[in-house]
């Protein structure tokens, strides 16, 4: 079966910390960078285990800011 | 690798004002991406309300325009009739319009306007800060509802999409809502056939999207999301209300 690989970033200085990124995620991979402060002073959007992301780009569907950009590929 | 999601060009860089986790956000991005997927960014030209999104003219890359409180569609019937060629829409809240703005919605629909209208409807005044809308539900705390809307006194909340719906007018009249991923996804493919609708001329359609407000519900983003699907959902169902016969 292809499996999906995903690579997500962050414009993590447009984030404001609302967490709806983290509740999508269907592999649980999203959460909040708690080490680091952006510009705004939130806790910025952040991806723990970049391996495991499949590209789903819900993350990306919810988030109101456009924070995030997905990118995909497929291996056969 | 293949970009399957990137930032649309239908949106200028300038950062959203918006409280975190304000799905205004999100309803911004769906009609900015169905404009730039049916290539009329340069053909468009919005109409900004009072209310939250009164900058919206600010976030949108195209041609905009501001209207007084609740006039968003007599300003669009006008921009409309002079530029029939043009793709002429209004974005607006549940108090600017099913409030103020209730007359104007309701002839301009009456009227069979071809116009789009994008209804944001969170059941709360947002910028005034969390005032009863005619949305607020049966029982919801705002300011001027401290102990709940009592409907002996306000009445039932209006559902504004079904009472636009018995007009002829109006010919595509469709309730989403954005509080998941799938949800946010049919959102936009409504949106995207009231535009094409639109462009077709076929006459008034209207979306309502249900929408949070963290900041005046007294909720975190995520539980608003939460207080959306348990709350909201049951008095507003989602759901295509009418759609013309030949595209159904």
């Amino acid at each position: 079966m292809a499996k999906a690989k995903g690579t997500v970033t962050f414009r993590e200085d447009r984030c404001k910390g609302c967490e709806l990124c983290t509740t999508v995620c269907p592999v649980n991979i999203v959460v909040m960078n708690k080490d680091k402060i952006n510009v705004k002073g939130y806790h910025p959007a952040t991806v723990s285990d970049m391996d495991k992301c499949i590209g789903c780009a819900n993350c990306a569907t919810i988030c109101p800011d456009t924070v995030i950009e997905v990118e995909r590929i497929i291996e056969k | 690798m293949a970009k399957v999601f990137e930032r649309t060009n239908g949106l200028t860089d300038k950062p959203f004002h918006y409280c975190p986790g304000c799905t205004h956000g999100v309803i911004h991005r769906l009609v900015a991406e169905v404009l730039e997927e049916l290539d009329v960014l340069g053909e468009t030209i919005g109409v900004a309300p009072v209310g939250c999104s009164v900058f919206a003219y600010d976030y949108f890359n195209c041609d905009m325009h501001e209207a007084a409180h609740g006039r968003a569609p007599a300003v669009a019937t006008g921009i409309k009739r002079v530029h029939p060629d043009k793709v002429v829409f209004t974005y607006q809240g549940d108090g600017d319009l099913a409030s103020i703005g209730a007359a104007e919605i309701i002839h301009a629909a009456a009227r069979g306007e071809k116009i789009t209208t994008i209804f944001v409807n969170n059941a709360i005044y947002g910028m005034t800060g969390g005032q009863m809308a005619p949305t607020t539900l049966e029982g919801q705390k705002a300011t001027t509802s401290p102990y709940g809307r009592d409907v002996s006194h306000a009445g039932m909340p209006m559902r504004v999409s079904e009472m636009l719906a018995t007009l002829d007018g109006a010919k595509f009249v469709e309730r989403v809502s954005v509080h998941n991923a799938a949800a946010v996804r049919k959102t936009k493919k409504a949106i995207k056939k009231a535009f094409e609708l639109q462009l077709s001329g076929e006459g008034f359609g209207i979306v309502e999207v249900l929408s949070t407000c963290p900041t005046n519900w007294g909720l975190t983003p995520v539980e608003s999301l939460k207080w959306l699907e348990e709350n909201m959902i049951p008095y507003y169902p989602l759901g295509n209300i009418c759609t013309p016969e030949e595209v159904k």
